[in-house]
């Protein structure tokens, strides 16, 4: 499979307070970031929950990161420092099930940073490219044809 | 409550083998308490075996179901249509769950998902230890409320060993030493003499040492024995 | 006849205790293997120079030729064996068959302890037994000797084994202020000697043998002081570090760094023998201050793979020579 051309889908769970803001700032700013990744808004990342982490690759994402308050400015004092225990089990669970915990990241970042959010769309986005699709994907593509 | 951690996904995958369909059965209770096969942890091993066997290139018909207590009848009597269609039930209850379906369901094949490690209490949040071990004669009266049996790694019965130190026991500065911590407790409650006291060997005929416990109480039977 | 004269086990070491002698015990440790001659060579390294000789059981958890067995072969080279036994290993039911046995073959003392756990030796995935704790192996003896009772009040019909029973103590591991009453209980579950962990810290031991007096135990039990030779400065600065309920003071340290400092590194020999002289001298200086502490009965010399340090150690210390079964028949 080569990486030509393969744009990966990447679902991003954020806070609604640094995450999302930033994610804004990053519009405001007109700061451009790929466009192949899905945000999805969590009230804070202490509410990651590997259900999520794991629903989103099971509908086919290739890579899913956590955008989060920075550490000490969590908008619930440690729930971001929560979601990245939950975070770094969840990598290990998904090297158990073989597709890699490399798959899944988590960024702090504060909501004026609007350059760290393309930042970080941009990481994973190569990341992800280099590491190619999902196996999910590809099976689900080989079992329709 | 019973205290369990779930096995590795990759034996639980070997304890699958090649059944098609899994069922992934989830207990409410205590198992759900500390995480470790609640509804929450039934979902997420659905989705990671759904996962596992896709990437395995070997996809399987995963599902999942929660009842409120694997350890009773009536709460698994919902499961039983499901657990029929299944190939394999993987239990995320503890080892009396697993038991209780396997004799509900004399035809299925059931499997653990969990390794039922201890009788504990979590101490903080995400740290469980462990507290008794149902040694069938319970001895709290005498130790401050502070089980040797469980929390001593020797199950010393008369005072610390040699190996106390700090508070901390010798197997590992992570255990505290229990009869240190029954030696101050009762010192601060001015009841040291018990401690003096010669406690004699323990009856263990009366714990697992004994055979399989049973307790009847024949005021709560509803047939008599026959 | 070891009833005459009222002993209780008539063994060598009671005998001598009992006519108010400063005996000295050693130890040895049976191979891992099933090679008596080893025995044999640490016996006769040991014959003459102490009283009586500890044979580890599995000791630090790891597999040994038993202690039982290897008392045995003791006794054929005519030292007199102190058999250890751990709770670790066996039940209520193993232990009294096995002492039974060592009784049958001549075996007369016996020293009851808890044992290390499984986790430190060779097969940390064993499953413990600790059915009872030394204080109960200690009161079971007790019991099966005076009382000619099996643990579970039967009545012995023949023999009953009539050992000289004995218990450790480390008067250094924590509560410090329980250890004395953990002693006292030792000895009304019917201790009749007591030997104690290595000592370094003197002065601590002394203020625990004043509280010893203080419970009146020093008239109840016989206790035997442990010392033993530091061999290496890292020796020391392990067991002062990082094995728990040992106090090895700095002062000491310092000492056993300062012996081999003007040696060159390269004359390996050298140094390790100006190490183990300074050891030597050190627990020789050990010994003269314990032999002050009032209820001092004795010195339990541990030699760790270094059987023949006791006899240096005894010899310097004027320990030697010991005295003859026969003299103390005479007396
Ligand atoms: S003494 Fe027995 S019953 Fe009581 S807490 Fe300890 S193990 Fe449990
Ligand atoms: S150190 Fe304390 S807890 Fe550990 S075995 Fe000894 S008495 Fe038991």
């Amino acid at each position: 499979m080569s990486d030509n051309g393969f744009e990966p889908q990447i679902t991003a769970f954020m806070c609604i307070y640094c995450g999302y803001m930033a994610a804004d700032t990053a519009g405001a700013l007109r700061i451009p970031y790929p466009a192949n990744v899905k945000l999805v808004k969590l009230p804070c990342t202490g509410k990651t929950d590997p259900r999520y982490i794991l629903q989103a690759f099971e509908e086919g994402a290739d890579g899913v990161y956590v955008v989060a308050c920075p550490v000490g400015n969590c908008h619930h004092v440690r729930g971001n420092e929560r979601g990245y225990a939950r975070v770094q089990r969840t990598k290990k669970l998904l090297d158990a099930i073989g597709l890699g915990g490399e798959r899944l990241e988590m960024f702090f970042m504060s909501g004026g940073q609007g350059q760290a959010f393309a930042d970080a769309a941009k990481e994973m986005t190569e990341r992800i490219r280099s590491l190619g699709p999902s196996p999910i994907k590809e099976r689900v593509n080989e079992l329709t044809g | 409550m019973i205290i369990g951690e779930q096995k590795p996904l990759e034996e639980i995958k070997e304890l699958i083998g090649d059944a098609r369909k899994v069922l992934v059965a989830g207990c409410g209770t205590c198992v759900a308490v500390c995480s470790a096969g609640g509804e929450r942890e039934a979902q997420i091993l659905a989705s990671a075996l759904r996962l596992a066997f896709q990437v395995d290139g070997n996809s399987r018909e995963v599902t999942e179901a929660t009842v409120q207590r694997q350890c009773e009848w009536e709460y698994i009597d919902p499961l039983a249509e499901q657990v029929a269609e299944s190939d394999v039930v993987v239990s995320l209850a503890c080892g009396i769950g697993v038991q209780t379906l396997v004799e509900r369901f004399p035809e299925a094949w059931i499997v653990p998902g969990l390794n039922t490690t201890f009788l504990g209490m979590p101490q903080e949040q995400g740290i469980w230890v462990e507290r008794c071990q149902a040694c069938g004669q319970c001895i709290l009266g005498v130790t401050a409320g502070i089980c040797p049996i469980a929390r001593c790694s020797k199950q010393l019965l008369n005072g610390p060993c040699g190996g106390s130190h700090d508070g901390k026991c010798e197997v590992n500065p992570d255990i505290e030493c229990a009869w240190h911590l029954i030696y101050e407790r009762l010192r601060k409650l001015g009841k040291l003499e018990l401690m003096l006291r010669f406690q004699p060997a323990k009856d263990w005929s009366v714990s697992r040492d004994g055979g399989p416990r049973r307790i009847v109480r024949e005021d709560l039977r509803v047939l008599p024995e026959t | 006849m070891s009833e005459a004269n009222g002993y209780k086990s008539g063994s060598r070491l009671e005998k001598l205790l009992r006519a108010g002698h400063f005996v000295v015990t050693g130890e040895l440790g049976p191979p891992q293997s099933a090679d008596g001659e080893v025995i044999c060579q640490k016996a006769r390294l040991l014959k003459g120079k102490c009283d009586a000789v500890n044979i580890t059981d599995n000791q630090t958890a790891i597999v040994r030729l038993s202690s039982i067995g290897s008392g045995i072969i003791c006794l054929q080279e005519g030292v007199e064996p102190i058999v250890q036994m751990t709770c670790r290993d066996r039940n209520r039911l193993a232990m009294q068959s096995d002492l039974l046995a060592a009784y049958a073959l001549g075996v007369r003392n016996l020293l009851c302890l808890t044992g290390d756990h499984q986790s430190f030796g060779n097969h940390p995935t064993a499953k413990n037994v600790h059915d009872l704790d030394s204080l109960q192996l200690i009161h079971m003896m007790a019991k099966m000797r005076d009382e000619k009772v099996f643990q579970c009040g039967d009545p012995i019909k023949g023999a009953e084994p009539r050992f000289f029973i004995g218990a450790a103590a480390n008067p250094f591991a924590d509560p410090f202020d329980w250890r004395p009453y953990r002693l006292l209980k030792k000895v009304e579950a019917g201790a009749d000697f007591i030997q104690t962990q290595l000592i370094y810290n003197v002065e601590k031991f002394a203020e625990y043998m004043r509280r010893v007096r203080e419970l009146g135990l020093h008239e109840r039990v016989y206790i035997l002081a442990g010392v033993g030779p530091l061999k290496t400065p890292g020796m020391a600065r392990y067991m002062r570090d990082k094995v728990p309920g040992m106090e090895v003071p700095d002062a000491l340290v310092e000492r056993m760094e300062a012996a081999g400092r003007d040696i060159p590194k390269e004359d390996k020999e050298a140094r390790n023998a100006a190490w183990r002289e300074e050891g030597i001298k050190i627990t020789v200086e050990l010994i003269e201050q314990l032999r002050q502490i009032e209820g001092v009965a004795g010195i339990h010399i541990m030699s760790i793979e270094w059987e023949e340090g006791v006899g240096l150690i005894a010899e310097r210390a004027g320990l030697l020579p010991r005295p003859t079964v026969g003299e103390l028949e005479d007396r």
